[in-house]
């Protein structure tokens, strides 16, 4: 009679990867293990071994090391180790030690390998290093409509246009035949024509030979025509959108949401070869988000005052509450949050134009951090600055600006954007600085990168304008990444100060896990998973002068510039995406509960899947700051 | 060293192959007894438990054998094995259901003497281990011996009495039992969390056995090394 291991089958099925397989499967593993009992310290394998079981920690605690010495990972009960050197070499790559007296299953190679052939789930679960990562964060993403969803499936008709020669009533009356909200101004062929044989310097921009022209909407009709009284028989290009922002027909519908939300659209053109193929409205969006991000956006432009702005928190948490369920990622869930505070500062700053009077000079009202870079959460304070007009003389203008930064800092603060602790915001007078001196500034940080002036790149080299004279913003902007990009000193102080905040190692038992293999109760995501993960990924943008602020956009530049090793910044990806859903989740699960959002979470919050991949998430950080220290070399002086 | 009287084994088996008649028995004894010089490292190891209806050797009956053989390296599962027994004496309500076996489970069961050859087979050349002897020993002695009419006695490594020479024994452990002290416990449930083994749940003959040989490692491990002499263990 066969023996039935019931004791040993119970204890595997608790844990993965076995509890993801069949009851029969894990029987048959339970009769094939075989027993070994190690005191604390004793060697169970040592590098260069050959190795033919996978180790399956029954109890005790078992240190796996890199060859140098480096501790590589703790584990315990229920967890398994070897997998790597079985599915690589049959040679112990990373030894393993008990550091507690330890009982150790041991499971065949050739059932292993089985196991590996016939069950996905668990060979996902063996096959660590990179895949795993990355499984988990597009296994995430399936969930998503928003995610999958080619922006194509939203396309209800195909566009109706009309050509540049239209009157402002022939637009009309073909958007009312056709009843659409909006029509696409095309170039006719001829036009095109004629428009290429003029001098090079009327095509100002590569645009100049699109077939799409402009566009106009039913809101247009109303503000641009017949509010100022427009004659009807004028030219619809003089009241047209020109150039307007398009998206291209391979996109997803995530990113059409995306730039509606960044632009404040209500109409997307979608284009093939440049050619129209459909235009998305507002609506068709928000059939797949149901509590739109967007209407979010829309109702903080109607209050009109800061007591009725301060009464939509709650309805910002819900929004959030059900981004997340509905299983956006955090590209998506960041830029809706920064959208949504970028619109309570315009909103603030209308509304203290309005109570102020108008300003006496042009200026820029700027984001700062998380905010310029599309990745604010709920828990969040008000980084800002003001960019002033060259032609600023404190004593003549000081006091208004004083006001109005006032004015908007407090109604932010009411609205759950909390004052920063570090006191950079435009009613710091050091923050609010001429165009002139914003660069000089900028300049000497570039310049001569002192500790003080690196704690402020974190902030300030992550900069949007919100309000006012945008442009400002984009141009410091490009300054910024012309200088950084040729100051190699700069680079590696940067570089050097992203290596501040590190991850820990992972999780043993209940605790975090130091490198230093001391253990603590909860881990702060923010400040030791995604700022460190944003810190490193800037440095990297830095250095090939992009001048995109997201971390993923940024990401996108670094890859396309070649400067990192092959798969490293799909694997940073990765990491930022599943350290900042984890975080997110877990935001989330707060507001759910009433509890006050936080950063931090305890080790017996998080399930096995979770532990297991941030772990791939803080090793993929730990590698990748040290090939920071290496590319950007620091040479003293 | 554990038995004062010190059993010349080799000597017993060679006696006793030659005066057994059932064939099994003395196919068993033919196979010999690992050497007592032997170190640890080297003995081949068969960890046995039963399950039997009550303690007294005469009266009660084995009612489930399991087993698994090992040595210091590895107890080897795939070559564990598990038998039901059915007893001779009819069961009553109250002396079963035992550890979660039924009644017709059992009366199912095949007796002992249909399945001794494989019972012998598993054990033949190996040293058994067990977990109080006093159980396995004369429990296997009286079965055999109501069926063939001769006994059987083979040497046999007691965990328990490993544990009893730290906890039971000396001047100390005789000075606390006499003031009333309490002792440590010797059974094998909490002999096993002196060495942090894992609980398990009791009473199946089989996750005694493998309960009984890691207590074995462990004991070894902390305790002797794996160049004593299996003559230190044995009795």
């Amino acid at each position: 009679m066969q023996a039935e291991q019931v004791e040993i089958a119970g204890f595997l099925k608790q844990y993965p990867p076995f509890d993801e397989l069949p009851e029969a499967e894990v029987d048959e593993i339970a009769c094939q293990v075989e027993i070994s009992y190690f005191r604390a310290g004793t060697d169970i394998y040592q590098f260069g071994d050959e190795i033919h079981e996978l180790s399956i920690i029954r109890s005790g605690a078992v240190e796996i090391y890199r060859r140098n010495g480096d501790l590589y990972n703790r584990l315990s009960e229920g967890e398994v180790f070897g997998q790597l050197s079985l599915l690589m070499s049959q040679r112990v790559r990373l030894p393993a030690r008990t550091i507690e007296d330890s009982l150790i299953y041991f499971m065949p190679e050739a059932l292993f390998m089985s196991l590996c052939d016939r069950f996905d789930s668990f060979a996902y679960f063996v096959e660590v290093d990179d895949n795993l990562l990355h499984q988990a964060v597009s296994d995430k993403q399936d969930k998503s409509d928003l995610m999958v969803s080619k922006v194509t499936t939203l396309i209800s008709r195909t566009p109706v246009m009309a050509d540049t020669s239209a009157t402002i009533r022939e637009a009309a009356q073909k958007m009312t035949e056709a009843g659409v909200s909006s029509l696409l101004i095309m170039h006719s062929p001829e036009s095109l024509l004629n428009r290429a044989s003029l001098p090079e310097d009327d095509a100002l921009e590569d645009t100049s030979d699109r077939l799409l022209a402009g566009i106009i909407t039913d809101r247009d009709l109303r503000t641009r025509v017949v509010a100022p009284g427009l004659d009807l028989d004028s030219p619809v290009t003089e009241v047209m959108t020109v150039e307007p922002v398009t998206l291209d027909v391979d996109a997803y519908a995530f990113e059409a949401m995306l730039t509606m939300l960044r632009y404040n659209l209500h109409h997307l053109p979608v284009l093939e070869d440049d050619y129209p193929v459909g235009v998305l409205a507002t609506s068709d969006i928000i059939r797949y988000e149901s509590q739109s991000s967007l209407y979010m956006v829309s109702s903080i432009m109607r209050q009109t005052s800061v007591d009725e702005l301060a009464e939509l928190q709650p309805q910002i948490n819900a929004c959030f509450v059900r981004m997340v369920a509905e299983g956006a990622n955090s590209h998506m869930i960041g830029s809706a949050m920064s959208v949504i505070g970028r619109t309570f500062k315009q909103r603030l700053l209308e509304l203290g134009e309005a109570e102020l009077g108008a300003a006496p000079l042009p200026y820029c009202f700027l984001a700062l951090g998380s905010m310029a870079r599309d990745e604010q959460l709920v828990v969040t304070d008000q980084d800002n600055a003001l960019i002033l007009d060259n032609r600023y003389q404190p004593e003549k203008h000081g006091e208004y600006f004083a006001q109005l930064a006032k004015f908007v800092s407090d109604g932010l603060d009411r609205c759950g954007y909390v004052y920063c602790t570090g006191n950079i915001m435009a009613t710091n007078p050091v923050w609010r600085k001429t165009r002139k001196e914003w660069q000089q500034t900028f300049t000497d940080w570039i310049e001569n990168p002192s500790p003080e002036a690196l704690l402020n790149c974190s902030i300030f080299f992550d900069l949007d304008g919100v309000w006012g004279k945008v442009d400002w913003a984009a141009q410091l902007n490009s300054f910024v990444a012309h200088r950084a990009q040729r100051s190699p000193k700069f680079l590696a102080s940067l570089a050097r100060n992203a290596l501040n905040r590190t991850p820990p190692l992972g999780f043993f038992k209940d605790f975090v896990m130091e490198k230093d293999g001391q253990h603590g109760n909860a881990i702060n995501l923010k400040r030791r998973g995604t700022a460190p993960l944003s810190d490193l990924i800037r440095v990297h943008a830095l250095a090939v002068g992009s001048k995109v602020q997201n971390s993923f956009e940024r990401l996108d530049d670094v890859s396309e510039a070649g400067i990192l090793p092959p798969g490293r910044a799909a694997d940073l990806r990765d990491a930022l995406e599943f350290i900042s859903m984890v975080r997110i989740r877990h935001q989330a699960a707060d507001v759910e509960a009433g509890r006050e959002p936080s950063n931090s979470i305890k080790p017996e919050m998080l399930t096995d899947f979770d532990r297991r991949n941030l772990k791939e998430a803080f090793k993929v950080l730990s590698n990748s700051q040290r090939f920071l220290k290496f590319r950007y070399p620091f040479s003293g002086r | 060293m554990l038995g004062s009287h010190a059993v010349n084994w080799p000597a017993l088996f060679q006696q006793r192959a030659e005066q057994a008649s059932d064939e099994r028995l003395k196919r068993f004894y033919q196979q010999g007894v690992v050497a007592g010089d032997t170190a640890l490292a080297d003995v081949p190891l068969v960890a046995l438990d039963f399950e039997t209806t009550g303690l007294n050797a005469n009266k009660d009956e084995i009612i489930s054998i399991g087993l698994v053989p090992f040595d210091l390296q590895r107890i080897r599962l795939c070559d564990s094995r598990y038998w039901l027994l059915k007893p001779n004496q009819g069961l009553t309500e109250t002396s079963v259901p035992f550890h979660g076996i039924t009644h017709s489970q059992l009366s199912a069961a095949p007796d002992l003497n249909l399945i001794l050859e494989s019972v012998l087979d598993a054990i033949a050349g190996k040293i058994v281990v067990v977990h109080y002897r006093n159980i396995e020993r004369e429990f296997l002695n009286s079965a055999i011996k109501k069926r063939l009419g001769e006994g059987i006695i083979f040497p046999m490594i007691d965990t328990m009495e490993l544990e009893a020479m730290l906890y039971r024994r000396g001047m100390l452990n005789r000075l606390k039992r006499l003031i009333g002290w309490r002792l440590e416990s010797i059974r094998l449930g909490d002999s096993r969390l002196r060495y942090h083994l894992p609980h398990y749940g009791q009473h199946h003959a089989l996750t005694d056995a493998i309960a009984t040989a890691e207590l074995l490692q462990a004991q070894v491990l902390h305790r002797y090394s794996k160049v004593t002499h299996l003559s230190e263990l044995w009795t």
